[in-house]
């Protein structure tokens, strides 16, 4: 009896340690979970607070005088005439109403360097496609340079180093303060390909690139997983050959993505010649990695299609092939797009296998077609963020949150259409 | 004409065969007394049509295009005088970018040999020609298809059969072409592997220490000799994989077993999806996350404790891959963890365990194998993993397990050896293929082991 009650309060006062003990390991998991969501809320956090400002361009606004002697030029509709004229000089003459005091040819030059490198190529486009402008006055907006940009958006921040002089400065203020120098959103961005200037780089390029890209996966994986699907789950014999087909498809599914990127090199391009740094090309290598993903989820939703649905279409006389496409494959088709679309998004934001085969080119104009050089929003992306100049940063990081976006309402979309259309049996 | 334009042309040449087939077999049916009549419904007539007219045509333009290049290449080559025959592939593709640069009128005629000249007219001949070869073997196949198809529209015929025979082939052809990547991924990287091996021995490959690809392009230059030693490489990545495991086992494992064992169901169905969004952020986000952010970070924390650090340093490559895999080893020691029968817990709780002793000493021991598989497919990914590393690991070869330091990877190496051009019969670039093998074996065996491990267990409970 006395053991018992001995035995009762060794229990009893090891409780207290205990019940601690638990209070701690649930602490733990909870820290587990905060960790890993915080890194989460860091990692977005991170990424606006350094690309919101890629969606923001710094514009000068003058009054140019488009005057025929200063730039040297009669007849804009001549070209030998166009490449011998001088269209910086109004642009320059423009810039100096604001600063009469500025006189030597050096101080002129200076201010002359607060405008992009394009400012020039603008008004010799503009009057190109309008002959008629020429000898009048025309309020033009142009892109600032990208030192100018980073001045007005970031002064205040110490990340950015300000490559302005103190002059330059002062006159970007007094600008600012005119509204001359104004900022607006960066519809730059979204309308022109890459350029080697960041307030001249857009996505745009990329975009279709991407776009295209995943026109050939698509093309080739929904069709070609969904009926290797139907295949392994409703014709397949029971033999080697199927486990070896099975065993294989897994083994793909964790193949790193980069050894694709060595496929598509050294069969598409060495050994069927096809051209480099090609979206077709691309949407062969990215089908091919997709394609375990997509035919292990088609294969669950061809297995959740119940058994009763199946015998009732045989028990009226359809064939064994008119049972799978008439009955099994409709039934089955919301969950085959569902892992379809996420199969499609992390082909979208997939990157390696993409250096290997080409796609990391410089590439300026915006793809046309399948066979034309393009690269992908997320080779887009490594490419800025590995850019020299500091204005790319904010850039890749604006491709970002544009990439995510796109993934996020992929992944959204494919929620919707699993909760819209999946049936429970 | 163009492969682009011929596709969606043999494509309405099979519409054009179905409908034709299709009208056919009402028409064969009408005197019979209807299509109750034929053997098959009239759509698989014209299916059937529809099918003869495509499968044939695409083949041939899919293996048109496919050697087209290297059978105009062979020609073009054997039309110069045979003393000028390339004795290289490297001099080959010299002289052949030259004469489709005389042909495309990017080189003056006047510069190159006379033969290269002549060669370039063939080649611009024999493109020019291959265009129309192809549209009119192409078309001749596919309308010769239909017309076979045409007159087997007959009572007699089941053609549904037929069809249905056909789909369960290109079916099955779907699913071997899982067979065929991994062979396609096998050879790619065995042949080029084995020539590698030919002019570096295995054994310096897989023994040295040291790792330089950069191998001279003039015999005299300095350090003409490029070393092939993947040891370092080796050690970089296990050094980085090991960093993302000791971040993301514990913190997996540990949210698995809040999320299954102590959270409410709303907690748990907002945490779980969230959690899994870290799986769905492509990698070069994560790249760009841990080269602008976490590297300075680490570097600047190094600094004020007065240790020196890299800008790329292992730690700031392996913290981020860790934050990467989380949600790998949560959700497959999740499913783990709830593949535990439920007696077994309640069993431990009658005991007066509590629920953390309950998890430690039943439920953990209980589902180590099936955890340790998880944690061998999270090691699997980490060590494939390439986008971070070659935006916030280095380049330079260390052998070194200092995690504040620069290391590189194997992928990483890929990665640079085979960015942008590169003469195909170097060591430098045939050694990209080397480590691909390498990476391609050492991911299969643990992924083959931890599937092995994983259904080994899951058969156990169930």
């Amino acid at each position: 009896m006395s053991n018992q009650s001995s035995q009762a309060e060794i229990v009893r006062n090891s409780l207290k340690r205990r019940y601690r003990k638990e209070r701690r390991f649930r602490l733990y998991g909870m820290l587990a979970i905060f960790l890993a969501l915080g890194s989460l809320f860091v990692l977005f956090a991170d990424i606006i607070n350094k690309g919101h400002s890629g969606f923001v361009k710094t514009t000068v606004t003058l009054e140019v005088n488009l005057d025929s002697e200063t730039m040297y030029l009669d007849d804009p509709t001549d070209e030998e005439q166009r490449s011998m004229a001088d269209f910086v000089a109004p642009v320059v003459a423009a810039m100096q109403d604001y600063f009469p005091d500025v006189e030597s040819e050096s101080e002129i030059k200076q201010l002359g360097r607060l405008l992009g490198n394009y400012a020039a190529s603008e008004i010799r486009d503009l009057l190109k496609n309008n002959p008629d402008l020429l000898d009048t006055t025309q309020t033009i907006e142009f892109l600032a340079h990208d030192r100018v940009s980073t001045y007005v958006k970031h002064a205040d921040n110490p990340r950015y180093s300000i490559k302005l002089s103190e002059q330059q400065q002062g006159w970007v203020d007094e600008l600012v303060e005119k509204g001359v120098i104004d900022t607006g959103f960066n519809d730059v961005l979204f309308s022109r390909g890459d350029s080697r200037e960041p307030a001249n780089a857009g996505i745009l390029g990329a975009i279709v690139g991407s776009l295209l890209t995943m026109l050939v996966t698509l093309a080739i994986a929904f069709p070609v997983g969904i009926a290797a699907a139907v295949y392994l789950e409703e014709f397949a014999p029971k033999n080697k050959f199927t486990d070896f087909i099975e065993v294989n498809i897994n083994n793909l599914a964790a193949v790193p993505s980069i050894i694709f990127g060595l496929l598509g090199l050294a069969v598409f391009i060495g050994l069927f010649g096809m051209p480099r740094s090609v979206p077709v090309v691309g949407g062969m290598v990215l089908a091919l990695m997709t394609l375990p993903t997509i035919i292990i989820s088609s294969r669950a939703a061809i297995k959740s299609v119940p058994p009763s649905i199946r015998e009732a279409a045989e028990g009226v006389g359809a064939s064994k092939m008119q049972v799978v496409m008439h009955h099994v494959v409709p039934l089955a088709m919301p969950g085959m797009l569902t892992g379809s679309i996420i199969g499609m998004a992390q082909a979208l934001g997939e990157t390696a296998p993409l250096l290997l085969i080409g796609m990391v080119a410089f590439i300026v104009d915006v793809p046309e077609g399948f066979v034309d050089s393009a690269t992908v929003l997320p080779v887009q992306i490594y490419l800025w963020a590995s850019a020299s100049e500091q204005g790319f940063v904010e850039l890749a990081s604006a491709g970002i949150m544009v990439l995510l976006t796109f993934m996020i309402s992929m992944n959204a979309l494919a929620i919707w259409l699993r909760k819209r259309l999946e049936r429970r049996w | 004409m163009q492969t682009a334009n011929l596709l969606p042309l043999v494509l309405v040449l099979a519409l054009v065969a179905y409908g034709l087939a299709y009208m056919r077999s009402r028409a064969v049916a009408a005197p019979l007394g209807g299509i109750r009549n034929l053997k098959a419904l009239p759509f698989y007539y014209a299916a059937r049509a529809a099918l003869w007219c495509a499968i044939p045509a695409l083949i041939v333009l899919a293996l048109w295009a496919g050697f087209e290049d290297q059978v105009i290449q062979g020609i073009v080559i054997a039309t110069l005088p045979p003393e000028t025959w390339p004795q290289s592939p490297g001099q080959a593709s010299l002289i052949l970018s030259q004469i489709s640069n005389v042909a495309e009128g990017k080189l003056n005629p006047e510069f190159v040999p006379e033969h290269i000249v002549g060669a370039a007219s063939v080649l611009e001949a024999m493109d020019s020609q291959s265009g129309n070869f192809k549209a009119a073997l192409v078309l001749l196949v596919a309308v010769s298809g239909a017309a076979f198809a045409w007159t087997r529209v007959s009572p007699h015929i089941n053609a549904r059969i037929n069809v249905e025979t056909t789909l369960r082939r290109i079916f099955f052809v779907c699913a071997a072409l899982a067979v065929l990547t991994t062979a396609g991924i096998v050879f790619s990287v065995i042949f080029e592997t084995v020539r590698f091996f030919n002019r570096v021995p295995i054994s310096e490959f897989l023994f040295s220490t040291s790792w330089s690809p950069q191998t001279a392009l003039r015999a005299d230059q300095v350090g003409s000799e490029g070393a092939f030693g993947v040891i370092p490489l080796f050690t970089g990545t296990l050094l980085i994989s090991a960093i993302a495991l000791l971040v993301a086992v514990p913190i997996g494992l540990l949210s698995a077993i809040y999320l299954s064992e102590y959270a409410s169901k709303r907690v748990r169905s907002t945490a779980k999806p969230v959690l899994e969004m870290l799986a769905g952020i492509p990698t070069v986000v994560y790249g760009f996350f841990a080269a602008l952010t976490v590297a300075p970070f680490i570097r600047d924390v190094a600094e004020a404790v007065g240790l020196e650090a890299s800008s790329q340093s292992a730690l700031a490559a392996g913290l981020v891959m860790g934050i990467m895999i989380v949600p790998f080893v949560s959700s497959l020691s999740d499913d783990v963890i709830n593949a535990v029968p439920q007696t077994m817990r309640d069993g431990s709780l009658a005991l007066g365990a509590t629920q953390s002793e309950t998890m430690k000493k039943v439920i953990f021991p209980a589902a180590l194998p099936g955890i340790i598989g998880g944690i061998l497919l999270a090691a699997s990914r980490a060590i494939g993993e390439t986008m971070i590393v070659v935006m916030a690991a280095g380049l330079a070869a260390n052998l070194t397990a200092n995690p504040l330091e620069s290391v590189t990877t194997v992928t990483v190496q890929i990665a640079t050896l085979l960015v942008g051009d590169q003469e195909f019969d170097s060591a430098k670039t045939l050694s990209a293929f080397a480590l691909g093998m390498l990476l391609f074996i050492v991911t299969l065996l643990l992924n083959v082991v931890a599937l092995k491990i994983v259904r080994k267990y899951r058969e156990q409970y169930e």
